[in-house]
């Protein structure tokens, strides 16, 4: 591996790691409040990614910038990717954490984020311990969808994809709004810190200072 | 904010949303494809059982590819970005004054011992899944999307019912 490949790797990782921070994702009450659905930080960061770097891609492509060949989008084999993906989600509803984020709750001082990373290792050796049965390469192998992306496979141009993600992110942040005002159950900087849940501090302060957005939830400094 | 109050505010998540969009743009311009982190734990597995039981590591199906020709596992792309993600996120949380040693149990309705124990479970259950999705919630959810792959779209759907479903189970919990 040379240091080109090295130093591409660790800037991409340094600013991935340096904007999970900040947005809060190191807390494992923020992130699973997500899926209590009264603080909606996580669906709103990777959708809003999603769609800056969905746009910033196709205009890529239709510029021609990655060749004639594209880039490397992996094969989907359905079951593989369903079970895959119901596992993580149990594990994040469990443990608090998805593997990236257990890196960021560790290094913001968790030590439940560490053991979460632990976990991970040892679920790994499990799976590589059942790798060789018929039941893990019947799922791993199985149902391969023919096309690998979703315009290829609805036979409609990318941007129409692009424009329903956008329809989509639009009622989830209207949806997010609603039921955010709701439980003002955001949390903030201080919240994640001192482990305090705003939404508890709601039902019994019954203080409705917190916005959708987590009043006063603007960058003073810019690192 | 002043030099009174230490724990600096949270980046509202859209503009984070469009600095995390832009990074993982920057990224697929240099390297050709988005972040991850998974793997490196897979990688982490192969090197860690390679000090223990080499002859098991080198002969497993999953593992061994990894460790073929006496290749270092963790000589890999993947790697360096998790270490990467590890020095950019302590960097934020320290100058955000957001950097704390605990356990984190929330807001306190369980020990800390359950909060380890719940965490290793998630752990097992997240690892396990990550080598069936080959990917997690960052290459397949995130990356894989964002390329419009239809594995970050099934990956997402099922991530946040499963989610939403387990998490109500968790209501003693979090």
């Amino acid at each position: 591996m040379d240091y080109g490949i090295a130093g591409t790797a660790l800037a991409s990782g340094i600013l991935f790691g340096y904007v999970l921070e900040q947005a809060g994702f190191g807390s494992p009450c923020k992130l699973t409040a997500q899926f209590r659905l009264t603080d909606w930080s996580v669906f709103k960061v990777m959708f809003t990614a999603i769609l800056v770097a969905a746009f910033g891609i196709l205009l890529l492509q239709t510029k021609n910038y990655f060749g004639a060949q594209g880039f490397f989008v992996p094969t989907t084999f359905l079951w593989a990717t369903v079970t895959g993906a119901a596992l993580i989600g149990a594990g994040f509803a469990v443990g608090g954490y998805c593997p990236g984020t257990s890196v960021v709750g560790f290094v913001s001082g968790r030590i439940d984020g560490l053991v979460f990373m632990l976990g991970m290792v040892i679920g790994i050796f499990g799976f590589a311990g059942v790798f060789d049965t018929s039941l893990i390469h019947g799922i791993m192998t199985s149902a391969r969808i023919s096309e690998k992306t979703l315009p290829a496979l609805l036979g409609v141009s990318p941007w129409v994809v692009f424009v329903g993600m956008i329809v989509l992110a639009g009622i989830g942040f209207w949806l997010a709004r609603m039921l955010e005002g709701r439980s003002h159950g955001v949390y903030t900087a201080e919240d994640i810190v001192t482990g305090e849940d705003p939404a508890d501090e709601a039902v019994e302060g019954g203080s409705p200072v917190r916005g959708p957005l987590g009043a006063g939830a603007i960058p003073t400094s810019a690192h | 904010m002043s030099e009174c109050s230490p724990v600096r505010p949270l980046w509202p998540p859209v503009v984070a949303g469009v600095v995390l969009g832009l990074v993982l743009i920057l990224t697929f311009v240099l390297v050709g494809n988005g972040v991850g982190a998974s793997g490196t734990f897979a990688r982490i597995a192969a090197w860690f059982g390679m000090q223990v039981a080499p002859t098991a590591i080198e002969t497993n199906g999953y593992l061994g590819g990894m460790v073929a020709n006496h290749a270092n596992p963790l000589a890999n792309w993947i790697v360096v970005e998790v270490v990467g993600v590890a020095i950019g996120a302590l960097l934020a949380a320290v100058g955000a004054g957001r950097f704390k040693i605990k356990i984190d149990v929330g807001a306190g309705k369980i020990s800390p011992r359950t909060r380890l124990v719940l965490a290793l479970l998630g752990g097992v259950l997240a690892g396990f899944g990550s080598r069936l999705a080959a990917g997690c919630t960052s290459g397949v959810g995130l990356s894989g999307t964002a390329m419009l792959g239809i594995g970050g779209f099934i990956f997402l759907v099922v991530f946040f019912v499963v989610g939403l479903s387990m998490s109500a189970l968790m209501r003693r919990v979090w």
